[in-house]
């Protein structure tokens, strides 16, 4: 009642100053998300380019790795120590809880003594177990195939590190300092290769592949496994390539070759 | 057989505050444990990055699956009819209640961000098995508590038997849950198994018989309530069946394995051959102790006369209950001790470890965790029959076993 007598003449249920604002508001909105619209128009003519910020991910890329193995020099750790600057990662000097997204691992057949030197880190697998275990889901797979853990969803229970086949994942053990703003780390939480993700986004290459090129053997190639005409593909289609425990048939994103 | 008369115990005397003071003391070192690993992170814990799960774990899987173990008494008498077990049911619901809370305490203050506990309850991956057992637990709670009401209000008895199936089919789908988080991980050699969700249930029978025989026998030598010698003989008799059974299912699972090249040369060598403390664990502390002996304990031929069993069964339970601990410490932390194979048939090096047998010394706070774990599933307990009307006034074999007037007459 006490409304009414406030503005007697009033049509009821008109209101100038809100039909105003709804029109700023359509109008507001129109401008911001006409650009995004025209976007998602470019990115989808262009596979495999940078994801456009805003834009989702889509599951026409398949990111992927391909390494050679006759190009990986034993001693050389450009790859590890790369992805150590990139990301931030600083050892306590304790070997058995400092973070490794990626290793160097060393195999030698004991029978007839050849061996080789691989680096090892997340697989990006297409079926991950970690994230099948994940109770919360924080382990998750980009629609893009990066394998990646919301640190905020992730309550440390390490689960996925039991699950996974190739020892990739790390648990932060102790408090960290000057963090790398695009790749934020949290004690308590679990962390793996992102696969350089902030820079595949931007329409670069992962750390560790750069470095190779630039100062390893340029054994590392990186690109979409879904194009059939990106270098990776058209390699992995030439030459015979193995995946790490192929038996699990996870499908991993990392192919080797000449293992 | 007479009315079975309920009752309270007094729990006012000097020694029932000393115990729930010294309980209390652990449970305070256990969440000052939680905090120190909390504020520190986990590197201060034996736990690193290849050995993930430790002490804490080992602690928490044996007080969960001793809760579903303990809950079989309940449904011996309810489900399976056995009038001689009814008046033990309410006991054993408590028990139970108070183990699952015990472990999950434990899981919860190791994770690496116990403050995110309401994340976990909020998102949920429904492939995981991990989220399935939130699930059960929760429910597990809801149906023994429930289960408990339907055996104390002497209205809702004529649903007891219901209540019990539905608890006795809940625990098993429980115990299948926890033995599946590690027999869903198809990476690791030493657990990919289905036998781990039937492994688990026979273990829970086993454990959970030894816990529920030991807190029985404490309250009624504490409260020195009547306690026949009927009821505790047929207890050791069936906790030798469970672990005649724990032995064999593990036989099994091992046979099994070294029928395999693939695992026979690998995980199977370490753990039975030439694995070191595990190896000493595994026959020592799981086979000899934890089996062999209190086999030998309970099924001993009787000595003529009237002998007291309670000695004889309290030492096979003590025996079970240190065999658990070795057993889980061998599937558990041994199980992650060996490394990953990413390499078949090959010799494996790097700076992560791969290919190297994983050193673990549990720390002082890991044990603090587990310790207060098992305090605090005490002192419920302990409140518990205190509080309600959880014991009969007396278990001597007049009052409970249906056949003891039968036979002390023909006799």
């Amino acid at each position: 009642m006490s409304r009414k007598t406030k503005n007697p003449t009033a049509t009821p249920g008109f209101d100038p100053v809100r039909r105003k604002f709804l029109s700023a508001m359509a109008a507001a909105a129109g401008v911001t998300l006409a650009p995004g619209v025209m976007l998602y128009g470019i990115t989808r003519s262009s596979s495999a380019a940078a994801r456009v910020p805003g834009s989702g991910v889509t599951s026409d890329v398949r990111w992927g790795m391909l390494i050679d193995l006759n190009r990986c020099d034993n001693g050389c750790d450009d790859c590890v120590s790369a992805c150590s600057k990139e990301n931030g990662l600083q050892g306590h000097g304790r070997k058995a809880t400092d973070a490794q997204w990626i290793r160097k691992v060393d195999i030698s057949n004991p029978e007839t003594g050849a061996s080789q030197s691989l680096p090892v880190m997340c697989q990006h697998c297409a079926e991950p177990p970690c994230v099948d275990v994940c109770p919360t889901g924080a382990s998750f797979k980009r629609a893009d195939g990066i394998v990646l853990v919301d640190k905020h969803i992730c309550i440390g229970c390490r689960y996925c590190m039991m699950a996974c086949p190739y020892k990739a994942r790390s648990f932060v053990h102790e408090v960290l300092e000057d963090q790398k703003p695009h790749a934020p780390r949290g004690k308590g939480t679990v962390e793996s290769c992102t696969l350089c993700v902030h820079r595949v986004d931007a329409g670069g290459q992962p750390a560790c592949v750069e470095a190779c090129s630039d100062t390893g053997g340029g054994a590392m190639l990186f690109g979409d496994l879904k194009d059939p005409d990106s270098e990776i593909s058209q390699r992995v289609a030439k030459f015979a390539t193995q995946q790490i425990r192929a038996d699990l048939g996870l499908n991993p994103g990392v192919r080797y070759r000449n293992l | 057989m007479k009315r079975i008369i309920y009752s309270e115990i007094e729990g006012r005397s000097p020694q029932f505050y000393a115990l729930a003071a010294i309980l209390g003391v652990f449970i305070l070192a256990g969440l000052a444990s939680a905090f120190y690993m909390e504020h520190y992170g986990h590197y201060i814990t034996g736990m690193s990055n290849q050995i993930v799960w430790g002490t804490p774990h080992v602690f928490a899987f044996f007080l969960i699956i001793s809760a579903s173990g303990a809950l079989n008494i309940a449904s011996i008498g309810s489900v399976f009819g056995k009038t001689l077990y009814k008046p033990l049911g309410r006991l054993s619901g408590l028990l139970a209640l108070a183990l699952l809370l015990g472990g999950l305490v434990i899981l919860v203050l190791d994770l690496g961000r116990p403050d995110r506990l309401i994340v976990a309850m909020l998102n949920f991956n429904f492939k995981s098995i991990f989220a399935w057992n939130i699930v059960l637990y929760v429910g597990f709670m809801a149906v023994v508590a429930a289960y408990l009401w339907l055996q104390m209000e002497r209205r809702m008895n004529r649903f007891a038997q219901l209540g019990g199936l539905v608890a006795f089919i809940w625990r098993l789908l429980l115990t299948t849950g926890t033995g599946s988080v590690l027999g869903f991980l198809v990476a690791r050699e030493a657990y990919d198994s289905a036998i781990m969700a039937p492994l688990f249930i026979i273990m829970s029978f086993s454990f959970g018989l030894a816990a529920y025989i030991l807190v029985l026998l404490a309250i009624c030598r504490g409260t020195g309530r009547e306690l026949g010698n009927t009821i505790i003989d047929r207890m050791g008799r069936l906790l030798g069946v469970f672990v005649g059974a724990v032995l064999y299912l593990t036989a099994i699972q091992h046979l099994t394995n070294l029928y395999a090249a693939e695992h026979a040369g690998g995980v199977e060598r370490f753990i039975l051959l030439d694995g070191g403390v595990y190896t000493f664990l595994f026959w020592v502390g799981q086979v000899l102790i934890g089996g062999i002996l209190p086999l030998l304990l309970v099924f001993r031929p009787p000595v003529p006369g009237s002998e007291n069993p309670n000695r004889r069964v309290a030492t096979a339970s003590v025996l079970v209950i240190i065999g658990a601990f070795a057993q889980l410490s061998v599937l558990i932390i041994g199980g992650q001790a060996y490394p990953l194979n990413l390499f078949p048939g090959m010799e494996v090096s790097s700076s992560f470890s791969d290919g190297v047998v994983a050193s673990y010394a549990p720390s002082l706070p890991e044990i603090g965790l587990g310790v207060g774990g098992v305090a605090l599933a005490l002192l419920i307990v302990m409140l518990g029959i205190k509080v309600l009307r959880f014991l009969p006034a007396s278990l001597a074999d007049s009052a409970i076993d249906p056949h003891h007037a039968v036979s002390a007459k023909s006799s």
